[in-house]
């Protein structure tokens, strides 16, 4: 008998992704990665998602969350809740992808890739 | 022979060409590369380096917000898409000519405009836009001469917006932290000598209605070296009006609030006391006249209205109380907004709200025409709106040539017949390899004194590395 060894797969965490046009996409991403790696890693296709890489200065890595799964996402520091706060869409149960790490309880979680509702337009700059 | 459909059109390569490399250009190049299996694109610059305000606007302690040229020269790279620095289009170029060239074309340069405050002593020495200060320290060839007299001690801004929040953190930051930025060796030199110690940004409206984003507000407050001075009436029922206000906005006015009115702990006393340079919020003031020395030359103070509220929330208006007040400074900013311009009388062009009328990128009553970004929306938002508007008009051409609203059963000669016409007329334009060349250029002067680039500063200059 071939002793059947743990593989890396194993310690994998799986994500269900909703894209903008409701379908789902699954994906496995490593323990530690954030959700910005596992959508540049598995090549999945969002539109403009994680524009400045990870670096916590556009919100496009917006993803709306379950309840249950949102609690057990970690804590938000105020510079996420400050990039957030410019998202599309935003809602109670948003997070920025590229801030969040997996971990095995996580395994499962579905996260969904907003819609861009252009015309709720921020007019954000300028004008005093 | 009966044609299978779409055989016809498949036949002939959909070439679209877009006007201007900024976040717009860009982002409406590659979401038609995308979606659309071989429409070629062309972009043509009117600067011999591309990528627009990513360059020339964001602040350079803002590094990680020009990630998204990374993802620009893939686009650019892209075997479908062409890049054409240098090519002034309604100059070296007419819109007309390159609707003859191609099937379609995209406006999508910007806002290089400013609106002008429309007050007495605007011309003063001392005077300046945010347009061209930031055009200043981000090395923009048209601003490279403005060097701007630093030598005074408070420094007005007026306009409380992201842009206002930029200067007033280049020109209050360590040059510690300057000096490991892409900001110009001009600019970081005179910041060096700047004595300016007091920032005062005004407003016309509240505390409620400041137009600045978080991540700017919270900079300012932790900036090194540098500690807030507001007016604490100006806070009067500030604290009521919270509880209605949506999230951003409240966490906004909340951050506000603890700034001007909390009891600092021991180590933000501390730091407080450190300090040596001081910034702070005016509102409620209208700029009314800048006030000129003895001789009416220089900038000495400008003077203020003073204004009120009528309404509340983000649709207060001010209005003028008839009081004025006078603040001493030698030197004013303004920074109320960017502005749009037409290039060419064949374009519709609201001249009131200073945009191309369109919808959803589609330009009204001119077939063939689009437009996306800041000349599509007015000069609001950040980076990331911009990608969503561009990401539209991109969904509305790709539309057009699939329901055939735009005709693409003739054949276009694209940018082989306007490089032939620019030729002609003299103009060299830059490709994207030859950018290159000027990036690396640039990132190895940069590096010599430990700065991400130094900028080359010349049209003449960044053409003539293009060439070797
Ligand atoms: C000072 C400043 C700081 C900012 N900081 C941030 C920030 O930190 N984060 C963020 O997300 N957003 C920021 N923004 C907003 C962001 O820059 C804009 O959303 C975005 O650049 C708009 O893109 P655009 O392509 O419409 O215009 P632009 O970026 O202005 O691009 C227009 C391009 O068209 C070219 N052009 C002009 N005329 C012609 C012509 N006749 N022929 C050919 N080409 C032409 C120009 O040279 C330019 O390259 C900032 C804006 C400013 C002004
Ligand atoms: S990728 Fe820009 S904030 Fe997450």
């Amino acid at each position: 008998l071939i002793p059947s060894f743990p593989q890396g797969s194993n310690n994998k965490v799986t994500v269900h992704f909703i894209n903008r046009d409701g379908d789902k996409i699954t994906a496995k991403g490593a323990p530690g990665d954030t959700l910005l790696d596992v959508v540049l890693n598995e090549d999945l296709d969002f539109d403009g998602f994680g524009a400045c890489e990870g670096t916590l200065a556009c919100s496009t890595c917006h993803l709306i969350f379950e309840d249950e799964v949102f609690k057990k996402l970690g804590p938000v520091t105020d510079e996420e809740m400050d990039m957030l706060d410019l998202a599309y869409g935003l809602t109670d149960t948003s997070r920025l992808g590229c801030q969040i790490c997996l971990s095995k309880s996580l395994d499962g979680m579905v996260a969904r890739v907003p819609e861009s509702v252009t015309d709720i337009r921020q007019s954000k700059d300028e004008s005093a | 022979f009966a044609d299978s459909p779409g055989v016809r059109f498949s036949s002939c390569t959909p070439k679209v060409c877009i006007v201007g490399s900024g976040p717009a250009g860009f982002y409406t190049a590659q979401h038609l590369l995308k979606t659309h299996q071989n429409v070629h694109v062309d972009i043509y610059e009117r600067l011999p380096v591309p990528f627009g305000l990513v360059r020339f606007g964001v602040a350079p302690d803002h590094p990680e917000v020009k990630n998204v040229i990374n993802t620009f020269t893939q686009t650019a790279k892209h075997s479908r898409c062409r890049f054409y620095g240098n090519v002034n289009v309604g100059k070296d170029v007419s819109v007309g000519e390159l609707k003859q060239a191609y099937h379609a074309v995209v406006l999508s340069y910007g806002a290089e405009g400013n609106r002008s405050m429309g007050v007495p002593g605007e011309g003063l020495a001392g005077v300046y836009s945010a347009k061209d200060f930031v055009g200043w320290y981000n090395g923009h060839p048209s601003c490279r001469e403005l060097n701007p007299d630093l030598n005074c001690e408070t420094a007005v801004i007026l306009g409380q917006g992201n842009v206002a929040l930029d200067v007033a953190r280049v020109l209050l930051s360590p040059i510690d932290i300057l000096k490991k930025t892409d900001i110009t060796q001009p600019a970081l030199e005179a910041l060096v000598r700047s004595q300016i110690r007091r920032v005062l940004i005004v407003g016309r409206r509240g505390p409620v209605q400041v137009a600045c984003t978080i991540k700017e507000l919270r900079e300012m407050v932790n900036l090194p070296g540098t500690k807030s001075e507001m007016v604490e009436a100006d806070f009067d029922g500030v604290t009521e009006a919270l509880k209605d206000l949506p999230r951003p906005r409240k966490r906004l006015t909340e951050l506000l609030l603890k700034t001007a009115l909390d009891t600092p702990g021991d180590k933000e006393q501390q730091r407080r006391h450190q300090a040596s340079r001081t910034w702070g919020f005016r509102f409620f003031r209208s700029p009314s006249e800048v006030l000129a020395d003895a001789d009416g030359n220089k900038t000495v103070g400008i003077r203020l209205a003073v204004t009120r509220l009528e309404g509340s929330g983000e649709g207060a208006r001010a209005v003028l109380t008839g009081e004025v007040e006078d603040v001493t400074c030698g030197l004013v900013i303004s920074s109320i907004g960017y502005k749009s311009h037409p290039i060419d009388p064949s374009v519709p062009f609201d001249t009131r709200r200073a945009v191309i009328p369109n919808t959803m990128g589609r330009v009204k009553q001119a077939t063939g025409l689009y437009c996306s970004g800041w000349l599509k929306t007015g000069p609001t938002g950040v980076i990331a709106t911009t990608m969503n508007n561009s990401f539209d008009t991109a969904r509305s051409l790709v539309e057009d040539m699939e329901s055939e609203a735009l005709d693409l059963s003739s054949v276009k000669t694209g940018s082989e017949v306007i490089s032939a016409l620019l030729e002609e007329r003299g103009v060299k334009s830059v490709s994207f390899s030859d950018w290159e060349k000027i990036d690396s250029v640039e990132m190895s002067r940069g590096e010599a004194s430990g700065k991400p680039r130094e900028k080359i500063l010349t049209v003449e200059e960044m053409i003539q590395v293009a060439r070797t």
